[in-house]
């Protein structure tokens, strides 16, 4: 049986990155952010199982649909807004935005505006980890659109000839912007090109946080005891647009309905309660938790001011 | 005083830095057998494989490993084997290295250095022969490093490899076997400081790389005919030595910008607006600039030959002045 705190934080972690993002959703509509921003609503059981099974110091390399994953790591959701409200206390200073946000102190070493950006990185980070016999792993996030992209092939390649500790989770939520996954990929499932690289891929329902947290748990474990990379593929279900306002008129309304059928936060909080270990105000309670929390973040990206013009000269070098 | 080659100056640097701090790592194609310069000559054995890391041919992965190496508490040195090929790692070294420290607010920082073996070797043709400079200059985020001699070389790698910024590093193929004075012990060159490798007081050549041992064939031509000319090696294109420049200009008020870059959008059209838009009064003649012509680098000689600058093109553009 799977501990009951272990399911707690998986609860609460996906509750507070729903949270997150359809406060972001919302703020977005209303035109209140800048720029365009790319939600992970649907898809929170990836993020919250696959960094449940992390360690404080390991690092996380996510995409531009990353915001759940920076809250699943550990990042503070106050400075995140106040990043997506494009304002000097932002994560990033109000340089980086949605696609590019980061929070090193948690060891998240950022989201990307390129598509399979950060698998190269996430083999040099792994090869840090190694060469500084620090017991970390790296963890990174990428789609079923990045699967498609070269450097995939030279990071996994590289990741295993130099049994580096890397577990990469790829987020198979079916579309690479408006291209399906069977349009645009040789394969059904992503996780048999693993063996092109002498790994076992690894399919698990990435609608369910305990089926992500147990395959990575594995994939970590193995790696922290110097066993090399690992490719796991989560099958989810992307609810939004590729991004905000989009109008998909590519896709069939009928998957979107079936995903949210399959809402890994009902799940996990169904079987809880089936289970007797929580109860209906224990859950909403979360939820609650959540709402205030995001509403404090909220209140400080408001109330913080924005960068002053002259900040876009800084930080472009260390020690000027 | 003792004369080393570009290539010895360079791996006397590259292996003091890696005996100094442990966090220094090479990483490329074939530096266990230290193919095709030799700089890596006798590394593995010294310093051993974990820290001497043979790449495949993955230039996106060596490139975007050094930058995940580099943010996570090492100081890697990565290799590109020839300067052509990093147009294969492109993404990595535009999008990604020059930029994460500036997205990120200043969260990181990338101490890593990029070699990059560069420009002509007689008959290595159009995908191992170019000069491609500006490119790295016009990405804010990195720091251009262009050294003409093996005590600039060595003095200027020790330095960026102790820096906490992305460099990419260029290194002329020819000069590798070419010889100079080279300091013993701890020689550090700050970056962003130009050097006049001959002074002169009728015209300014700006050159780098291997055309800065043209401009001074060249200068030793001139000097028979009575000619004096001052040559500037700005060793660095980003940061810039505008200083240094401007001062040698306002000497001579006259300059020629010669380069092995394809003369298109090359380093030196910067450096003529700098001085068109900055030191204009000071100038008593309009700028002159050699530079390749905008073609690939052919393989055969004749052609190879006609494509580049060579003493006489430098030669010609200081008499349009004088």
């Amino acid at each position: 049986m799977p501990s009951l705190d272990l399911q707690i934080a998986l609860l609460k972690t996906m509750v507070r990155i729903r949270t997150f993002e359809e406060r972001v959703r919302d703020l977005f509509a209303a035109g209140r952010l800048p720029g365009f921003v790319h939600l992970s609503i649907g898809q929170e059981a990836t993020a919250a199982g696959a960094c449940c099974a992390l360690r404080s110091d390991d690092y996380v390399l996510s995409t531009h649909r990353g915001h759940g994953h920076m809250v699943a790591k550990g990042a503070d959701t106050s400075k995140m807004m106040a990043e997506l409200f494009a304002k000097r206390t932002g994560s990033c200073k109000g340089k980086g935005g949605s696609m590019h946000i980061a929070d090193a102190s948690v060891g998240v070493l950022g989201a990307n505006g390129v598509v399979a950006g950060g698998l190269t990185v996430a083999a040099g980070v792994g090869l840090s980890i190694r060469q500084r016999r620090s017991g970390q792993v790296c963890l990174c996030f990428f789609g079923d659109g990045a699967a498609n992209r070269g450097p995939v092939h030279e990071a996994m390649n590289l990741a295993v000839i130099w049994k580096l500790p890397v577990i990469f989770l790829c987020e198979n939520n079916g579309w690479a912007s408006t291209t399906s996954h069977r349009y645009g990929s040789s394969v059904a499932d992503l996780a048999v090109r693993a063996s092109g690289y002498g790994l076992t891929g690894v399919v698990v329902d990435g609608m369910d946080a305990m089926a992500v947290h147990d395959a990575v748990q594995v994939a970590v474990d193995r790696a922290r005891a110097g066993g090399g990379p690992a490719f796991i593929e989560a099958k989810v279900v992307r609810w939004q647009g590729h991004y905000e306002g989009d109008p998909q008129g590519y896709r069939d309304k009928r998957e979107i309905a079936d995903g949210k059928a399959r809402c890994p936060i009902h799940r996990l909080a169904s079987a809880l309660m089936a289970a007797g270990s929580l109860g209906d105000e224990d859950v909403a309670s979360l939820w609650r938790a959540a709402q205030d929390e995001i509403d404090g973040a909220v209140a400080f990206a408001e109330s913080s001011p924005l960068p002053a013009p002259e900040d876009a000269l800084q930080d472009l070098f260390a020690g000027c | 005083m003792r004369t080393l080659t570009m290539a010895e100056a360079l791996r006397e640097a590259l292996m003091e830095e890696m005996a100094r701090d442990p966090r220094v790592v090479v990483l490329g194609e074939d530096l266990r057998a230290a193919a095709p310069f030799g700089i890596t000559k006798g590394f593995v054995e010294q310093f051993g494989e974990d820290r001497v890391l043979d790449t495949p041919i993955s230039e996106a992965a060596l490139i975007g490993a050094s930058l995940g190496a580099a943010i996570t508490g090492m100081r890697p040195v990565a290799d590109m084997h020839f300067a052509d090929f990093v147009t294969c790692a492109m993404d990595e070294v535009v999008n990604q290295i020059a930029k994460v420290r500036y997205m990120f607010g200043g969260q990181v920082d990338v101490p890593l250095v990029l070699r990059m073996p560069t420009g002509n070797v007689k008959g290595a043709a159009a995908h191992h022969s170019q000069s491609l400079e500006a490119w790295f200059a016009h990405t804010p985020g990195l720091r251009v490093v262009f050294p003409s001699t093996p005590a600039d070389a060595k003095g200027l790698l020790k330095t960026c490899i102790r820096g906490l910024n992305p460099v990419i590093f260029f290194e002329h193929k020819r000069l590798y076997k070419v010889s100079g004075v080279v300091p013993e012990g701890e020689t550090l060159i700050p970056l962003g400081q130009a050097d006049v490798k001959r002074p002169g007081s009728d015209v300014t050549v700006v050159a780098t790389g291997w055309m800065v041992h043209r401009a001074l064939e060249a200068a030793d031509a001139l000097a028979q005919e009575g000619v004096s000319v001052e040559v500037l090696d700005p060793r660095c294109l980003a940061p810039f030595d505008k200083a240094t420049l401007f001062a040698s200009v306002a000497k001579t008020h006259r300059v020629v910008i010669v380069e092995e870059a394809v003369k298109t959008g090359a380093f030196g059209a910067q450096i003529a607006a700098w001085l068109a838009e900055e030191l204009f009064d000071e100038l008593d003649a309009p700028i002159q600039r050699a530079a390749s012509e905008d073609v690939p680098i052919p393989f055969s000689p004749p052609m190879e030959e006609f494509v580049i600058p060579n003493v006489g093109d430098v030669v010609a553009a200081v008499r349009r002045l004088c």
